[in-house]
């Protein structure tokens, strides 16, 4: 039986691994799916945290935080194919329309 | 959870989780991340939690997954190198490797909790997932609906065509009108 901050450091590490993947990619897709990472690293840690109290808030919590992605996804790449019609390019770097 | 299943399911995780972020070609990072979703997903079952798990594979894997997988295909996006500011993301590589490393010290040194509370039988079957959503939390699923419509009828307005009364020029739903035109 693993002890629960197992769990923890492999959600940690998944997290950190997303926030690399948001600061070294500049195709926004990619970023994208970097911010999934650390979704799914905090639904990690909820789960087992809720595991380890014997309660079943963190599911619920988790339930919850899966229809928000999946919400944020569809209008997150709706702006994407949006801006691609108009900017023709989904690097970061590229657009830059607000930059002083 | 043995904690040899463990070491597996989480080195195959962090692996994913790097292949996410170090390809060159979007589709690959994407069938990456599938994998660290699904590994995920079955660490929850693991953990008791079997209808998340399985809610997990099937709507962040089967439909989230999927949406990502056609907008790729849609905007036919070529594998590509690193390019821009590259100093700056070695060093937000450098400083987001210090998180992962605080993180893990953090949570390391936590007092190692090998006997778990002992869980009622049955919690994380959907007879008791459904019973908390539809009594303590009835509130967040039903404003959750409401955000589901307005994602709806957003991402429609968003990527919609828009043919001009011209016909000569279509825009989008989020595009702006030049100058002199409507």
């Amino acid at each position: 039986m693993t002890p629960i901050n197992y769990f923890m450091v492999l959600s940690g590490i998944l997290f950190a691994i997303g926030v690399v993947g948001v600061l070294i990619r500049s195709n926004i897709i990619v970023m994208f799916m970097s911010i999934e990472l650390m979704i799914n690293a905090v639904n990690l840690a909820f789960i087992a945290l809720g595991r380890r109290i014997g309660s079943i808030d963190g599911q619920v919590i988790v339930f919850f935080a899966i229809t928000v992605a999946a919400a944020e996804a569809a209008v997150g790449l709706g702006i994407i194919i949006s801006l691609f019609r108009n900017r023709a390019t989904v690097n970061a770097d590229e657009l830059k329309l607000l930059h002083w | 959870m043995p904690l040899w299943l463990f070491f597996f399911l989480g080195t195959l995780a962090v692996l994913a989780a790097l292949g996410v972020i170090l390809q060159s070609n979007p589709v690959h990072c994407l069938l990456a991340l599938a994998v660290n979703l699904l590994d995920v997903g079955v660490i929850f079952i693991g953990l008791g939690a079997v209808t998340i798990g399985l809610l997990q594979i099937i709507i962040y894997v089967g439909a989230i997954l999927v949406l990502f997988l056609f907008v790729i295909w849609l905007l036919n996006l070529q594998a590509e190198g690193f390019s821009g500011y590259l100093g700056l993301k070695f060093f937000g590589a450098i400083g987001a490797a210090a998180l992962a490393a605080e993180l893990a010290a953090i949570f390391w040194r936590a007092a190692p909790i090998s006997r778990l509370v002992t869980a009622p039988a049955g919690q994380g079957s959907i007879y008791s997932l459904g019973r908390a959503l539809f009594s303590d939390y009835l509130v967040a699923f039903e404003v959750t609906s409401i955000l589901l419509l307005a994602t709806v009828v957003g991402a429609i307005g968003l990527a919609r065509r828009i043919p001009s009364s011209a016909g000569q020029f279509e825009r989008t739903g989020a595009g702006v009108p030049k100058p002199g035109e409507t």
